[in-house]
């Protein structure tokens, strides 16, 4: 699997862009399989950093979304709501918010593609 | 984001492997530890599979499910019929050789052991289809009830369950492909009634039109050893290529059931639900001879039901799930949601409940909690799906 290098990614498998575009990796969406509902917050909400700003569900399990860094959102993408299987065929392109970074500085504390692939790979080992 | 499972289960002790566990890890599986068991929850996309397209190949095709975690429990001898109905709440005696019936064993309290499949296998021989999670409660339970203080049937009782392979073949082409490996005539076995035939080669081979999936389909038995095992699970597999079989796991085994309001212990029955909350009162018999559990349904039905289960159809947007509460339209809890999912082939978010029966009416409306909030759903009719007639 690849990871883009244009972004920064988490340990609870959610990426970023550097212009604040928030979704869940490929991983992520392989091991919660078919994403059926998707749950985010509206326009002005203020997000932090570790702290759950939305859901995803699959046909079995509820997971929670952490907010990479902290933020104002900018923007939804509504479209999850009728077609959440867009997660599915495209993790990486299907971004859920845009949000207004509040500290750039937040962003070095994040994983690289690389760091992030081997993380992911040693946990899908387990 | 952190995985949830949405049905927690207790972490087993010993994680025990049916004997295709190898064949499902090399297939790519995705493995979870179900009632003690190491069992495929989904196939990988990769070939076709996932929870949403397994399902839908079970409604319109056909599917193949490892189901050897279900025990199996022999009951043979002179009084094993007269064993039969003391332990379990529907009437062994309407079975002809060959004919199953779905029941259940019930403690004192009418209450549940577990539901089971009886299967009549020959004049004084019965084949109890038991779950995973209860086989060895159930099997300690059948023992001690079949030869108690006071009476002692004159049969034998046997703990069978790794004895054998159980696959089941279910959807609309099931039959089509079991045909093509067996030479019993499968067309002329009706619905919960059984056969034996050669299968891959194998002869005199346990297959019984029953499953778990609302959907017609087969159930066969075969010998437990791995090499057996996964011989035939592949022939099944080749064989179905032309229907487009696709494996199947519990995911998918799971959302199936559900759609056809077919109960999971644990969920809609258990030691403290009892019959007629489940709303299982037409495979209880309360006119056959008495057996255990009667005197207290007797009891219970005089004094009218306090929960009844329900299906619901979420109005708004949102997924019950196993566990939600259940409440009124002036949010006071009423009741919980025993089993709660998208429903893949009706493409709807559906789930069973148990309510206070003046919360029961079709068309009620009811909200389930949801991360807190009051999400509105409906009483629907059940099953919600219900298999076309063949014409």
């Amino acid at each position: 699997m690849s990871y883009p290098t244009d972004r920064k990614y988490t340990k609870e498998h959610e990426w970023i862009t550097a212009d604040g575009a928030i979704g869940i990796t490929s991983h992520a969406q392989d091991s919660l399989g078919d994403i059926v509902f998707v749950e985010l917050p509206k326009v002005g909400t203020e997000i932090s950093s570790g702290k759950t700003f939305g859901t995803v569900e699959s046909v079995k399990a509820v997971s929670d979304l952490y907010a990479p860094v902290s933020g104002t959102v900018t923007a939804v993408n509504e479209s999850l709501a009728t077609a959440p299987e867009q997660v599915n065929k495209d993790a990486h392109g299907a971004w859920m918010l845009k949000i207004k970074i509040k500290d750039p500085a937040e962003m070095n504390a994040l994983l690289s593609a690389a760091d992030y692939e081997k993380f992911a790979s040693e946990e899908a080992g387990h | 984001m952190s995985v949830v499972e949405a049905t927690p289960l207790a972490a087993p002790q010993n994680v025990r492997k049916t004997a295709l566990n190898a064949v499902h890890r090399q297939m790519g599986a995705k493995m979870v530890e179900f009632s003690g068991w190491d069992m495929p929850v989904e196939y990988p996309a990769a070939i076709g599979c996932g929870i949403v397209n397994e399902h839908m190949a079970v409604r319109t095709g056909v599917g193949i499910f490892d189901v050897s975690h279900m025990g199996d429990i022999r009951l043979a001898g002179r009084e094993a019929l007269a064993a039969v109905q003391h332990i379990s709440m529907n009437d062994a005696s309407r079975l002809a050789i060959g004919q199953a019936q779905y029941s259940a064993l019930l403690y004192p309290q009418g209450t549940f052991v577990d539901d089971v499949i009886v299967h009549r296998l020959g004049e004084d021989e019965y084949l109890l289809v038991i779950n995973a999670g209860t086989r060895e409660k159930d099997f300690n339970w059948v023992r001690d009830n079949v030869r108690d203080n006071t009476r002692q049937f004159d049969c034998k009782v046997e703990h069978l369950s790794d004895d054998f392979t159980q696959i089941a073949i279910q959807g609309p082409k099931a039959v089509d492909l079991l045909q093509k490996l067996t030479d019993a005539d499968l067309s002329a076995v009706k619905f919960y009634w059984v056969t034996r035939g050669s299968l891959c080669g194998l002869k005199n081979i346990l297959m019984g039109r029953t499953g778990y999936t609302a959907e017609d389909g087969f159930e066969i038995y075969i010998p437990s050893d791995e090499e057996t095992s996964a011989r035939v699970w592949y022939a099944i597999l080749d064989a179905g290529k032309e229907f487009g079989a696709v494996p199947c796991g519990l995911g998918a085994r799971n959302t199936l059931r559900l759609e056809g309001k077919l109960p999971l212990y644990g969920h809609e029955i258990s030691d403290t639900i009892n019959v007629w909350e489940a709303g299982l009162d037409r495979f209880c018999k309360m006119e056959k001879p008495d057996f255990i559990g009667r005197a207290a349904l007797e009891q219970a039905k005089a004094q009218g039901l306090k929960k009844t289960l329900v299906g619901l159809e979420m109005v708004d947007r949102g997924i019950a799930r196993d566990g939600y509460k259940v409440l009124d339209n002036g949010g006071r809890e009423i009741g919980y949601v025993t089993s709660g999912s998208p429903a893949p082939f009706l493409k709807k978010n559906i789930a069973l409940a148990y309510v206070p029966p003046e919360q029961a009416a079709i068309g009620n409306t009811v909200q389930v909690e949801i991360r807190g909030q009051g999400v509105k759903a409906q009483v629907v009719p059940t099953p919600f799906y219900k298999r076309p007639k063949k014409s």
